[in-house]
């Protein structure tokens, strides 16, 4: 016997270091352009996002507290997980309608793109820390704090790189995240949540859904224990939603608009500090 | 008084599964959760107790959440017997009972004369409730007799104050236990009878909560009376509570379900209620940030 049997594969969702199915029990099918089969993904709904968001919550304490330094280390071992599992990915991004030249080059970027941020880890806290001047005795300074729990929602259209490029700076600066994969194509994104299973990152650091953008954006901007949401490229109407729903506990709101995540000049660390909160301290200065 | 009813362990735990499968939701949900504020007993038992901690969860208790109107207050404060005068003072105008903790809580392990003083003390202090623990000791080696002198000591001493009697059934090995005391502790005297003290691991589980009920149930068949129930440690949400209504609801019935005869003692419980409460009520998810810890 030389033929194996062909095993079709469950994509689950990513909670809390778990590979869970909705619990609302939907789906939403994906037809497989080359040979016509139909893929099922979760289809996710608010509850699921509460316990991802809960688990997020859970896991920012821990995550926050680990220095720069290790995370950095976390982020070049995911980067590491993606590097040996680059075929998978290759033509995953071709069955999703990208040229070998293209996906090849989108995958080895994305490794690029890890490690990138990796190196930013233990630096970009006293690049963008400042001591302030002052006229009454005190030493006044000020350092970038993560905000907390971020939602976001990925770019449609870059269904790794662009994936990795909006979660990997907020994490690196201590935040933990929930992420909407690509509503057209979320197969990437799906099997990531496998590399990050090997990566030595903490439950509930990222967790990813697959689903409706207009289905949960109501609900990704207006819960109350979110602390930032990133919109990558949604209508003005989405975005006047997020935005609205978002002054109610006084979100951050991050636009991307049409970002080329191709472009060396999409990554750099401003996007770190656009998941961060800066605090000032007044410290007495003793004679 | 032969104590022999036996439990049928897989007969239980089918019941409860089938009891917890219950889908509560909308109206009833809402209903419900106001219903578990109500039945609270806001506690804090801790060696680190300040009169300021006991005051401001006595303020928590009046004032839950008053940005949102309409909500009951919770039933009692539960303290040790040195905080209850702060209690009763804090609490002075609401309908809130001061509820206390007495006969070497939680262990129990002092002499009778200690325990009969403390409730005393206690009961002066203007403790309308006592929460007394049983020697388990003596329960496990069969001196059942000592066991039930004691509860009807405690319930003299305790005078017009409610008696809860705590089983600590995480101690009591098995399920035929857990109705041996249930049935003990209500000949004995307990106006309520109380799972555990909440300082060991095993607290409140479910199969032992179904145990109780069913004791109380088989009491008032036999004497007419109705006996409380108090679950008690590690209820911490909403979704568990109003599966333990569900659970009195069906084995006791609608007269259990008031704060005269069914208590939770719990301290996070109620945050988590209160966030499901605006969470029906204005459609998102809440955060703990936006709600005081005690």
């Amino acid at each position: 016997m030389n033929t194996s049997m062909h095993i079709n594969k469950t994509y689950k969702l990513y909670i809390d270091g778990k590979f869970s199915r909705t619990e609302s029990g939907r789906y939403m099918k994906w037809v497989n352009p080359n040979n016509d089969q139909t893929i099922n993904f979760c289809r996710s709904s608010r509850k699921d996002y509460r316990n991802a968001v809960q688990s997020s919550r859970n896991a920012f304490n821990k995550w926050n507290n680990f220095s720069g330094y290790n995370r950095g280390q976390i982020l070049y071992r995911i980067a590491e997980m993606l590097d040996s599992r680059k075929e998978q990915f290759i033509s995953e991004l071709m069955v999703q309608g990208k040229s070998k030249k293209q996906s090849k080059q989108e995958v080895s970027m994305s490794i690029d793109r890890l490690v990138y941020y990796a190196g930013w880890s233990d630096k970009f806290q006293q690049i963008f820390s400042r001591v302030n001047p002052v006229s009454t005795p005190h030493y006044n300074f000020s350092t970038p704090e993560p905000s907390g729990v971020v939602s976001i929602i990925a770019p449609k259209d870059s269904y790794l790189l662009g994936f990795i490029s909006v979660i990997v700076p907020a994490i690196i600066g201590g935040n933990t995240v929930v992420v909407l994969a690509s509503e057209n194509n979320p197969l990437c994104a799906i099997s990531f949540s496998e590399v990050l299973h090997s990566s030595d990152v903490p439950n509930g650091v990222i967790n990813i859904l697959s689903g409706f953008t207009n289905e949960l954006i109501d609900h990704f901007s207006s819960h109350m224990d979110v602390n930032t949401v990133i919109n990558c490229g949604l209508d003005l109407k989405d975005t006047e939603l997020i935005q609205k729903n978002s002054a109610v506990n006084i979100k951050r709101v991050i636009n991307y608009g049409a970002i080329d995540w191709m472009n060396h000049d999409s990554q750099d660390p401003y996007f770190i500090m656009d998941c961060q909160e800066i605090k000032t301290t007044w410290h007495p200065i003793g004679y | 008084m032969i104590y022999n009813t036996t439990i049928d362990q897989v007969g239980c735990s089918e019941r409860v599964k089938r009891i917890f499968s219950r889908s509560i939701k909308k109206e009833s949900k809402m209903w419900a959760l106001k219903k578990i504020l109500s039945m609270l007993d806001l506690t804090t038992l801790e060696g680190s107790d300040s009169p300021g901690k006991v005051k401001q969860l006595c303020y928590k208790a009046a004032h839950l959440h008053d940005k949102h109107p309409g909500l009951p207050r919770v039933a009692a404060i539960c303290v040790y017997p040195n905080m209850v005068s702060i209690a009763q003072e804090s609490l002075k105008g609401t309908n809130i009972k001061t509820a206390s903790v007495a006969t070497g809580f939680p262990s129990g392990m002092t002499n009778l004369r200690a325990k009969l003083d403390e409730v005393k003390y206690a009961v002066n202090e203007g403790a309308e409730e006592v929460d007394m623990v049983i020697s388990r000791g003596h329960f496990l080696s069969g001196e059942l007799n000592y066991v039930s002198d004691e509860i009807a000591k405690v319930k003299e001493a305790c005078g017009n104050a409610k008696l809860k009697v705590i089983l600590e059934t995480g101690e009591l090995c098995t399920l035929d236990n857990v109705r041996k005391a249930s049935d003990l502790a209500m000949d004995s005297g307990a106006d309520f009878i109380k799972t555990s003290t909440g300082k060991i691991t095993e607290s409140a589980t479910p199969i032992v909560v179904l145990t109780m009920l069913e004791a109380i149930r088989d009491n008032y068949h036999l004497t007419g009376k109705k006996i409380g129930m108090k679950p008690a440690g590690g209820i911490s949400k909403s979704k568990l509570a109003i599966q333990y209504l569900v659970m009195v609801r069906e084995t006791l019935g609608n007269d259990w379900l008031t704060p005269d005869l069914f208590r939770f003692g719990a301290s996070s419980l109620a945050n988590d209620v209160l966030m499901q409460i605006i969470k029906q009520g204005q459609g998102n998810y809440q955060s703990s940030n936006y709600f005081s810890l005690d």
